[in-house]
């Protein structure tokens, strides 16, 4: 689903983010990214995204080299990528029902089967009683859900998440986690970014722990780290 | 890849398509006005600038068509006066007269013979009694040629002095009245300053409308990126601002109709007085329907204009960020 090979990515005027990375995710893989800040995660999800772009290699997603990609062409890529933000990233004027229906509505989807899909995802993450109210009158844990909808709400076959429980206390970040392996069970591919590693490792997943811009442990899917920590 | 990714591909035809996409634009529309107003006190003043603006050219505009018009009225009054030559007979410029008679482009010519005028002279100039003294009538004939009243430019009315000065018994034809011709030359110069003036105030609408999408823009930044994050199109975030400019432009296009039949309506009773004074039965020309017409147009596009040089230059430094 994901191969890096030989990505490097350094900011103007700043060091290495990311040095001479390589790495594979398969697909249905659950996967963590963990890593001191700085250790270059969010840099990898950007690359994804295309918000930014490699300094030198290749970054191919779903058979896709990103290189490829053009400017005009990033909106129809990212349709296909559900993305989870630490901050969520809701529009606060709008309500939950509308706020999961913008990627469906960006897609030109119509009414009908819109607000099916929508409250399909709004059911998924246990927020149906609350479609109607506005972000701010939900709770944290509320507020990244309605996110997760959102990002699922297009039925993407990967989904990344940056942070996603940066902002949550251990219950409410455990239930985001849960959200996320039931993704993963219907056959999402995941990759998500978190410090939180006393979560990652109850997880027991694939963990992919970056240093530095480099590649400093991968464990197997059994999530036990086979290199240095 | 994204296109057979779309859900609806396959479960609703092309029509279908088509008219989803109307109803978007649609619903853009009515949004942006939507938005008009929810600021209502905002939304007014830019109307207002914009319809101020575009009323200045136009009232320049109805200034110089009603100059124009007034002048018509003064040129079917004008009469040219047709020397003939020495010698050319009374009977001949009788003749000449009512060939002339019934010509396009000629109301009347009446025929004043030499001794008419020697007479005319004689009582009219004080130089009685030093005409006494010439043996012949140094005089030509004259025809007194008054071009008919659809004939109002400047142009037809010196064509029609060119044929007659290429007549074999004319002497000299003479319009004493050249400032007439003058008049009409201001009135060009004026019409092309008030072209150039309306250049600048189109400009001026650009601009205004440009920065109030501009500030739109950077005040819904972190929606647009959002909606970039999630997969929008720059299409498709410019749209709904592209809208608020055509709004922008149409309610000042609007207004400007009206602040014009307003000052003309006001106008219209004092300018009808001094028209009375001079004998005349004038009135005062308003917006024609086309005019004003063209006016709510030429507000539309500027809008649209204005709103999409801003937003494509906006949204394009807008990349999203996490």
């Amino acid at each position: 689903m994901i191969t890096l090979e030989h990505v490097s990515k350094r900011y103007p005027g700043g060091s290495e983010a990311l040095s001479e990375l390589s790495l594979g995710i398969e697909k249905g893989e659950m996967v963590f990214l963990t890593g001191h800040s700085g250790a270059g995660k969010s840099t990898l999800l950007k690359l994804l995204a295309l918000i930014e772009r490699p300094t030198r290699g290749q970054v191919i997603v779903n058979g896709q080299n990103t290189a490829k990609v053009s400017r005009r062409r990033i909106p129809a890529y990212r349709r296909k990528i559900g993305m989870v933000f630490q901050d969520h990233k809701l529009l606060l004027d709008r309500t939950v029902f509308d706020n999961v229906a913008l990627p469906l509505v960006i897609a030109g989807m119509g009414r009908r089967e819109t607000a099916r899909r929508v409250r399909a995802a709004i059911d998924q993450v246990g927020l149906l009683s609350k479609e109607k109210l506005l972000p701010m009158a939900l709770s944290t844990g509320e507020q990244q859900r309605v996110g997760i909808a959102r990002a699922v709400v297009s039925k993407p076959e990967l989904l990344i998440a940056d942070e996603p429980t940066g902002n949550l206390d251990p219950e409410l970040s455990l239930e985001i986690m849960n959200l996320f392996d039931r993704f993963n069970e219907v056959g999402v591919t995941l990759l998500i970014a978190s410090h939180d590693i006393e979560l990652v490792r109850r997880m027991g997943r694939r963990r992919i722990v970056l240093h530095e811009g480099r590649l400093q442990a991968d464990s197997g899917a059994d999530g036990q780290l086979h290199g240095t920590v | 890849m994204a296109r057979s990714k779309n859900p609806r591909a396959g479960k609703i035809g092309i029509q279908g398509r088509i008219l989803g996409y109307l109803l978007r634009h649609v619903q853009n529309l009515l949004g942006a006005l939507g938005g008009l107003c929810r600021q209502p006190l905002a939304s007014l003043m830019t109307v207002s600038v914009i319809g101020i603006a575009l009323s200045m050219p136009a009232g320049l505009h109805l200034m110089v068509e009603n100059g124009r018009a007034l002048s018509g009225g003064w040129e079917s009054t004008l009469e040219w006066s047709v020397y003939l030559k020495p010698g050319v007979s009374e009977r001949r410029a009788q003749t000449l007269a009512d060939e002339l008679q019934g010509q396009p482009g000629i109301e009347k010519v009446t025929v004043i013979t030499a001794d008419q005028a020697l007479e005319e002279f004689r009582t009219g100039s004080g130089f009685g009694e030093a005409l006494e003294l010439l043996t012949d009538n140094p005089l030509p004939n004259v025809l007194v040629v008054q071009p008919s009243a659809d004939s109002e430019s400047a142009g037809q009315t010196t064509r029609l002095a060119d044929e007659l000065k290429k007549l074999g018994d004319v002497d000299l034809v003479q319009l004493d009245t050249a400032w007439v011709q003058r008049f009409h030359a201001i009135l060009d110069t004026v019409r092309r300053a008030v072209t150039l003036a309306s250049a600048v105030l189109a400009l001026g609408v650009l601009l205004i409308v440009g920065n109030t999408i501009r500030l739109d823009i950077l005040n819904r930044r972190q929606e647009i990126e959002v909606a970039k994050l999630v997969g929008a199109s720059d299409a498709f975030i410019r749209r709904p601002f592209l809208y608020l400019g055509l709004w922008y432009g149409v309610g000042g296009g609007i207004l400007a109709v009206a602040l014009v039949q307003l000052v003309g309506l006001l106008l219209r009773e004092p300018v009808s007085r001094v028209a009375g004074l001079y004998g005349s039965d004038y009135r005062l020309l308003s917006l024609a329907a086309d005019e004003a017409g063209l006016l709510l147009f030429a507000g539309a596009f500027l809008g649209w204009l204005g709103s999409w040089i801003a937003a494509s230059r906006h949204l394009r430094d807008m990349d999203p960020e996490f």
